[in-house]
């Protein structure tokens, strides 16, 4: 019965075995929203992430998506760190908005990445934070780790992407905006940028493999700040409606699509409230 | 917060367990079905230990603070616990250096001139002064060592005891005379185990031979179920009949106990003090690099690595005040950090005895000492019913070797060769043996002016294991030196599966197996 340590080949030369009358504490996270991404804004990060975004990121998204950008000027006079808030597509959006991004906020910039999608597992995590800049964010319930974390980087001077759709569009339409982002720009008193993205849905839409190269266009808005005593709630209904004006102007012009603002007649992001086929058929054309 | 101790029913899956074997250790694979009881995780240590223990001194329990005691012209004498305490000797600084410095701080405001210090070493051997500094510190061993304020009680000394008087019992109290005749008497104790402190303390610690007989002898040890729950320990009632006899007729006893979490080996031995299913790579690699390092160097050089080993105990709690009502608290502390519920007891109870007892620090563990550790300490620290049950059978782990030290323990070799090789039964020793030994004028001498334990603590320590030779069937050592285990009447096994054999001879086939995983030390709270 004894072991002799240095003969045998299991415990203690292999870890121990768990006794299967003991029960198993639920081992620590290090993934999901509990993943430590600070590793991936230190200097050394930043360095290869924008090596990465430079060499390797934008080639590819210019040989897939050939990207007109719109709007960019108006950007000139904004101050970072800003809150980026754009319709989400594909997974070709956050490398597309991170290499389209005006040069003073593409270098401190972070994306807010679903925790469960992107750091449920550590390989995975560290390449998208390495990578995007990407940082975990609970997607289906208020997570105040998050929202700390969130209002820590734009306090330390990071612009943020997000996504409010939560996810990537199941059919091509918009799906409703929740309030992350119009929280963060209530508590941090920074401006939301509304951005329209078209085409990545051609691209590389979800459910599909591989991409196939199609045009893109990326439309930056007129920053939205909260007015004074103004709740999330509203302003995340601004930045909807901003955006889906984005999309008006790109399926029309600006001057039309500023009229269809002014009465409240911007058609919706989301598209009509109808069954699967009809929606798909109200798509725009490629 | 720390988590509670803990009983493993052994499966399939269990990884092989620890068992301490003297200077080393081994993994033994338990058979299925088998319990392990492992101790309490340390409970949180205090943040600030200087200011609890300041705290403790001005708002005591059951008495004034402190300074109300303490004036100009006074005699002020400070008893501390010994070298038994803690185990293994922790890092400086030690809780007595803490406490101690605290008093006198508050004596040196008071203006007190007459201070002495005594390790109240009862009949243990003298401290040196290397070890009388780790206790105190440097500071206070140079403001009082260098001039006789700070040395070993000494029981044998014709002019050094005095008598307070006798209990109700008969039993003759005597103490030291210096602290007898002190204004106050100030007691520092580590309370390592349930067992130590209360009245204990000073009519055990400060004590001599002609008081001691009454309660360290065969009749109370076996009447005490078990010493380390006083409520039950017929020594215990002994020392606190003594203990209120000297609270009358005494000097004033200003008591303070600490006590200490379970925090036991250092790194790179932490390991010893991990559940095996929670070894982290580093763990195995610690346990792997010391398993192959302790085989392959002589036993005296694993010895001197072992002994170096400072644990980095931390003070738990530190309570002062009057000794009965300080001494409640001290207990629930120490079963908090200890306790572990138990139910029901055990065929056989299978023990790892690790390379210290109380009375080996910077020494050597020769057979009496093992015997004393297994069947004495680690047999009685249980509340309620003991671990293991009547007829039953208990398996020590050790490698016993047949080795004494010269110097520390000349009656123990003695009572080996000349008591042991007579009889075992310690009614029979005690009658034959005991007052010539107590009283040889050539121990006497080494007690008082070498470093040797008592002529008559080697009888204690068999008596010590008295109720656990009266409770069980049979006791085996397994890895330890044939000759010497059989002399103390017990059967050699070379390894754990061959002892669980020779058990089922007399506990019958297919036994329930209980493993006591200490050190660190638990006290199984058995129902």
């Amino acid at each position: 019965m004894n072991v002799n340590p240095l003969s045998g080949k299991g415990f203690p030369l292999r870890a121990p075995t768990w006794p299967g009358t003991v029960p198993r504490p639920p081992a620590p996270s290090r993934t999901g929203v509990d993943f430590d991404t600070d590793w991936a804004r230190s200097p050394a990060a930043r360095l290869a992430r924008a090596a990465l975004v430079d060499l390797a990121i934008r080639p590819a998204v210019q040989a897939l998506a050939s990207p007109i950008v719109d709007g960019r000027e108006r950007l000139a006079v904004l101050e970072p760190p800003v809150i980026f808030a754009a319709n989400h597509h594909s997974h070709l959006d956050t490398g597309l908005l991170l290499s389209m991004l005006p040069e003073r906020f593409r270098r401190k910039t972070a994306v807010a990445a679903a925790a469960d999608y992107f750091f449920d597992r550590r390989g995975k995590g560290t390449f998208h934070a390495l990578a995007f800049g990407a940082v975990p964010m609970e997607r289906t319930r208020v997570n105040r780790r998050s929202a700390e974390m969130a209002g820590a980087l734009l306090a330390d001077g990071w612009s943020l992407v997000i996504f409010p759709e939560g996810g990537r569009s199941p059919d091509g339409w918009a799906q409703d905006f929740r309030g992350g982002a119009a929280y963060l720009a209530v508590r941090s008193g920074r401006p939301v940028v509304p951005v329209y993205i078209d085409g990545t849905r051609h691209v590389w839409p979800k459910g599909r493999r591989l991409p196939r190269p199609h045009k893109v266009t990326v439309t930056f808005g007129t920053p939205i700040s909260a007015d004074p005593g103004e709740d999330a709630r509203r302003l995340a209904v601004r930045i909807e409606r901003a955006v889906a004006a984005l999309a008006d102007e790109r399926a029309t012009d600006w001057w039309t699509a500023r009229r269809r603002a002014a009465d409240g007649a911007t058609p919706a992001i989301t598209g009509p409230e109808a069954a699967p086929w009809r929606r798909a058929w109200a798509l725009p054309p490629r | 917060m720390s988590r509670p101790g803990y009983v493993l029913e052994v499966d399939r899956s269990t990884p092989p367990v620890l068992f301490h074997h003297g200077e080393g250790f081994s993994l033994e694979r338990l058979p299925v079905g088998s319990r392990v009881v492992y101790p309490p995780e340390p409970v949180k240590a205090l943040p600030d230990p200087d200011a609890a223990i300041r705290r403790a001194l001005l708002e005591p329990l059951g008495m004034d603070p402190l300074p109300a005691y303490l004036r100009p012209g006074m005699r002020l004498t400070i008893a501390f616990d010994d070298i038994s305490l803690p185990l293994p000797p922790m890092k400086s600084p030690d809780n007595r250096q803490r406490v101690i410095e605290a008093v006198l701080d508050l004596a040196a405001a008071a203006g007190v001139d007459d201070v002495e210090l005594i390790a109240a070493t009862a009949l243990h051997r003298r401290m040196t002064d290397a070890e009388l500094k780790h206790a105190v510190g440097q500071r206070v061993f140079d403001a009082f060592a260098p001039h006789g304020l700070l040395y070993n009680h000494d029981a044998e000394d014709p002019d050094g005891m005095a008598l307070i008087g006798h209990t109700e019992e008969g039993e003759r109290v005597e103490i030291n005379r210096r602290a007898a005749t002190s204004d106050l008497l100030v007691y520092v104790n580590i309370n390592l185990v349930a067992m130590d402190g209360g009245h204990k303390s000073v009519a055990t610690g400060l004590a001599g031979y002609p008081s001691l007989k009454h309660h360290h002898n065969v009749r109370t040890m076996q009447h005490s179920r078990s010493f380390m729950d006083q409520h039950k320990s017929a020594l215990h009632s002994s020392n606190w009949r003594m203990g209120r006899l000297l609270a009358r007729e005494g000097p004033p006893i200003f008591q303070i106990e600490t006590t200490l979490n379970n925090d036991t080996f250092p790194k790179p031995f932490d390991f010893l003090q991990r559940r095996e299913w929670e070894w982290s790579a580093r763990d195995r690699a610690a346990y792997l690099a010391a398993a192959a390092g302790l085989e392959r160097i002589p036993r005296k050089a694993a010895r001197q690595i072992f002994q170096r080993i400072l644990s980095p105990h931390a003070m738990a709690s530190v309570q002062a005040g009057e000794v009965e009502a300080v001494h409640a608290v001290t207990t629930e502390n120490v079963y908090r950090s200890q306790l572990v519920p138990v139910e029901g007891q055990t065929d056989v109870l299978t023990m790892g005895l690790p390379y210290i007892c109380p009375y080996n620090v910077n020494s050597i563990m020769n057979p009496i000492l093992v015997m004393c550790l297994g069947l004495g300490y680690f047999f009685n620290l249980y509340r309620g019913k003991p671990l293991v049950r009547r007829g039953g059978v208990v398996i020590l782990h050790h490698p016993t070797p047949w080795e004494f030290h010269p110097v520390h323990h000349p009656s123990y070799l003695d009572f080996f060769e000349q008591v042991l090789t007579e009889t075992t039964d310690p009614t029979e020793i005690e009658a034959k043996f005991e007052e010539s030994f107590a009283t040889d004028p050539w121990y006497i001498h080494l007690y008082r002016k070498s470093y040797a334990y008592h002529g008559v603590h080697p009888f204690y320590m068999w008596y010590w294991g008295a109720h656990a030779l009266d409770h069980l069937g049979g006791v085996i050592v397994v890895g330890g030196d044939p000759k010497a285990v059989r002399r103390m009447g017990f059967k050699p096994a070379s390894t754990l599966r061959d002892a669980l054999e020779m058990a089922e001879d007399v506990v019958g086939r297919d036994p329930s197996i209980t493993h006591m995983h200490a050190p660190p030390l638990l006290m199984a709270d058995v129902t």
